[in-house]
């Protein structure tokens, strides 16, 4: 068929002794090479491919949703059973989480370090917004890193904390605790204000304290904060005399914190979370750093029904 | 259609050609022989590495080649390789390119022509067809007959030894990524991974398709390596060339007894061509369907020894030595064409590159340790005002067997460290971890310095508690509230 064609004014290539297209880029010529006929079978066998696939995969795209395809999948259908596989695949470990008391999780190593890798994802989902990535907290934000716990840093303080929140309006087991306007409501006067700041701040070895100071502390301070500053965990009261400051160190933050002070509202996550992962998420805070040991944790645990009622 | 241009897409061979058939004729000589050879120790290679064993001792593998995948490491005889230590992979596929370089401007395209998978299973599947057909002129025969019981049979049976051989190939190369004896249990067992039965079907599929029926159409129409050998060849580079000064006119030996002064030496007898794996005339030239194999040199030196004229009709030659040769001129000698600025350095950058990675390889250590501190908080500041860093330490075991390893902190006065597994109040300078062999230990490390300690760099360091007491020590920075050098 195709010697039929006239060859009219095609050059022919030396070199090659093979006939050009006729076409001619600043002296670039394209040899009239025939493509070999298998490649033309691997194109149609593409083109089969594409029919199937066409018919069996969602492919055309219409006015409001797209052809489906005979076998019905889809993206969003394959990620549900990726997703229920996996929470398959985790739910032995939940299951033993849930289960193991806590005094003992930390004696199996492996469980311990399921439960804070598992608490490492939750932390990133529901924490962060608050605590900061890697739960560095930030200015009333607590920083969950250092050895510094308003309410206990045992893992069942910190469980229960994270049960039933802080402050958390309708909890009845929530941790809650409220610390006078003493400045605002006229308890002590602005002259008054400033000499417990001064006393707050000799705590920690910065500057002098007046005798004044010592007493309005004692009369006023001591009862929730100990005598020594040292704070109650009972009551959620941060200790003064050492380096960490929820609301800042300075003698300004200090005092606004006396004048008016600002507390910290936790959502009880008991209402959002399941039980296991409440408990890994405990078992991430406590592994960050600053983690205290179980011993005391028990006599606490014992202590607190007490305080709640 | 625009009627001035009517013949634009039509070549006057046809817009598509079909494959002929190409029955390469049985020959011997010195490059068939070495082809032999070639494909002996190749295929020998290819099929039985992953078979040979070697001693470790309990706690690595016994097989002297493995790609270990799952446990990411990769073991030839008595080197090991880690993932961080990809560079010396890399550095061998750098000579691998390198040395092509090197050997297609010397010798042109041997690699073609000799040791290319392609090239070696084609020709492996040619004696197939050989041994099941016979030579040239029945395969030939036998190609033009009816579709007759008799060919269909023969046809199915070769096919079957392709099948066979396709799947031993394909087989071989997952031995390479598992312990081959349990590896060949297990895939008969039907319980290896679904990854090796994939890939022994896509490759007994390729080597099928591609040794069995595509040939030298891949060599021709599939392969980059010929157009960039096109590049990297010279003048100088030897490649197989039919000396057309002395054979032509090409003209039967009659022919030639009557007239001397008009025939070359060519008689014409076209075994050339009928050797040829590709079915290339070499009396055309060179071409990109020449891969050089020299089965048309044998051809020819024995029809130019039975005609009673010189070998070397069709040689392998350089450009230059070709044109000089024509003329009348001197040649040089072969070790010219070798031996030249080009190939030297080629050669240098070759030897220099695995003289590099031999001596990184016996240097290299097998304790490590690495540090990455957490950024995110910096530093916690405690109760008592001292101040915390958080590290994620690395401790790498790179020998077959267990080890204790001493870590210490080198600087930051005052400082101390505790881990995940010591508690807080046993904080030390020095902390001892058992790490298992051939195997990175990962660790939570708190460092600890007192309230004031200013901002400042240390180190860690690492030293195995055996005899050979290998250390390492990775620079770090403890950050603090204030500041400093």
């Amino acid at each position: 068929m195709a010697n039929e064609i006239p060859q009219v004014g095609k050059r022919v290539d030396d070199a090659t002794g093979t006939e050009t297209v006729g076409h001619e880029w600043d002296g670039i010529e394209e040899l009239n090479t025939p493509l070999p006929r298998w490649w033309l079978w691997t194109f149609y066998a593409t083109c089969v491919w594409a029919l199937g696939y066409v018919i069996l995969y969602p492919a055309i795209p219409l006015l409001d949703k797209g052809t489906e395809g005979a076998l019905g999948w889809t993206s969003r259908g394959q990620l549900t059973e990726e997703l229920a596989a996996e929470a398959a695949a985790r739910a032995p470990v939940m299951e033993a989480v849930a289960t193991t008391p806590l005094e003992r999780l930390q004696e199996d190593a492996g469980l311990m370090q399921q439960a804070v890798a598992g608490g490492a994802a939750a932390f990133r989902v529901h924490c962060v917004q608050c605590h900061g990535a890697n739960a560095a907290g930030s200015e009333g934000y607590p920083n969950l890193t250092d050895d510094e716990w308003l309410w206990g840093g045992d893992l069942a303080a910190i469980e229960y904390t994270l049960t039933n929140g802080i402050r958390h309006p309708g909890a009845t087991q929530t941790r809650t605790s409220l610390m006078p306007a003493f400045g605002r409501d006229g308890i002590l006067s602005g002259e008054q204000v400033n000499s417990v700041t001064n006393y707050v701040l000799s705590l920690t070895g910065e500057g002098s304290a007046t005798a004044a100071g010592a007493e309005l502390f004692a009369n006023n301070c001591a009862v929730c904060h100990g005598a020594d500053g040292g704070g109650l965990r009972q009551f959620g009261t941060p200790s003064l005399n050492d380096a960490v400051w929820l609301y800042g160190d300075s003698r300004e933050a200090i005092r606004r914190q006396i004048f008016e002070p600002r507390h910290g509202v936790m959502p009880a996550w008991e209402e959002r979370l399941d039980p296991a992962t409440i408990r890994m998420l405990a078992a991430y805070v406590h592994s960050l750093g600053g983690g205290e040991d179980f011993v005391e944790a028990v006599e606490l645990a014992a202590a607190e029904p007490n305080e709640q009622d | 259609m625009n009627k001035t241009d009517p013949a634009i897409h039509h070549s006057p061979l046809g817009d598509y050609q079909a494959r002929k058939s190409v029955h390469p004729k049985r020959i011997d000589g010195p490059f068939r022989r070495f082809k032999w050879l070639i494909m002996l120790v190749t295929l020998g290679i290819y099929y039985g590495t992953p078979w040979l064993r070697w001693d470790r001792g309990p706690y690595a593998p016994d097989q002297a080649v493995l790609v270990d995948v799952a446990n990411r490491r990769f073991y030839m005889f008595d080197i090991e390789i880690w993932p961080h230590e990809f560079y010396f992979v890399a550095g061998l596929l750098i000579m691998a390119g390198i040395g092509l370089f090197l050997v297609t401007s010397a010798v042109g395209r041997a690699w073609c022509g000799y040791s290319c998978p392609q090239t070696v299973w084609t020709d492996l599947f040619q004696h197939v067809d050989r041994f099941v057909d016979g030579d040239r002129n029945a395969r030939m025969r036998l190609e033009a007959a009816p579709w007759t019981w008799g060919k269909v049979t023969r046809r199915l049976a070769k096919w079957a030894i392709y099948l066979v051989i396709a799947f031993w190939t394909g087989g071989a190369w997952i031995m390479y990524f598992a312990d081959a004896p349990t590896m060949v249990r297990d895939f008969w067992a039907g319980e290896a991974a679904p990854v090796a039965y994939i890939t022994v079907a896509v490759l007994t599929a390729a080597t099928f398709i591609l040794g069995g029926f595509m040939r030298e159409q891949v060599c021709i129409y599939m392969c980059p390596w010929p157009r960039i050998q096109s590049a990297l060849m010279d003048e100088h580079s030897l490649q197989v060339t039919y000396k057309d000064w002395r054979g032509e006119k090409r003209g039967s030996v009659k022919k030639a007894a009557k007239d001397p002064a008009a025939y070359g030496d060519c008689v014409d007898c076209n075994m050339c061509v009928a050797v040829c794996p590709t079915g290339w005339d070499i009396r055309k030239g060179p071409d990109i369907s020449c891969i050089t194999c020299g089965l048309c040199i044998d051809a020819c030196d024995r029809v130019m020894k039975d005609v009673d004229r010189p070998r070397g009709l069709i040689d392998y030659i350089t450009l230059d030595d070709a044109e000089a040769e024509a003329k009348g001129a001197p040649t040089r000698p072969a070790w010219r064409a070798l031996l030249r600025p080009r190939t030297i350095v080629y050669f240098i950058v070759w030897s220099g590159l695995g003289l590099g990675l031999l001596f990184l390889l016996g240097t290299r250590q097998h304790t490590e340790i690495t540090a990455a501190p957490d950024r995110n908080p910096a530093y916690t500041v405690m109760r008592d005002g001292s101040v915390r860093n958080n590290f994620t330490v690395k401790l790498r075991n790179m020998e077959a067997r267990p080890r204790d390893m001493l870590v210490s902190l080198e600087g930051l006065e005052g400082g101390s460290m505790w881990s995940d597994e010591i508690s807080a109040d046993d904080a030390a300078r020095q902390l001892e971890f058992a790490v298992d062999a051939d195997a990175t230990e990962t660790l939570r490390i708190y460092v600890i310095a007192p309230r004031g300690t200013a901002t400042q760099d240390f180190a860690f360091t690492v030293e195995a508690q055996d005899e050979q007491r290998e250390t390492d020590s990775v620079d770090a920075r403890f950050e603090t509230p204030s500041g400093g050098s």
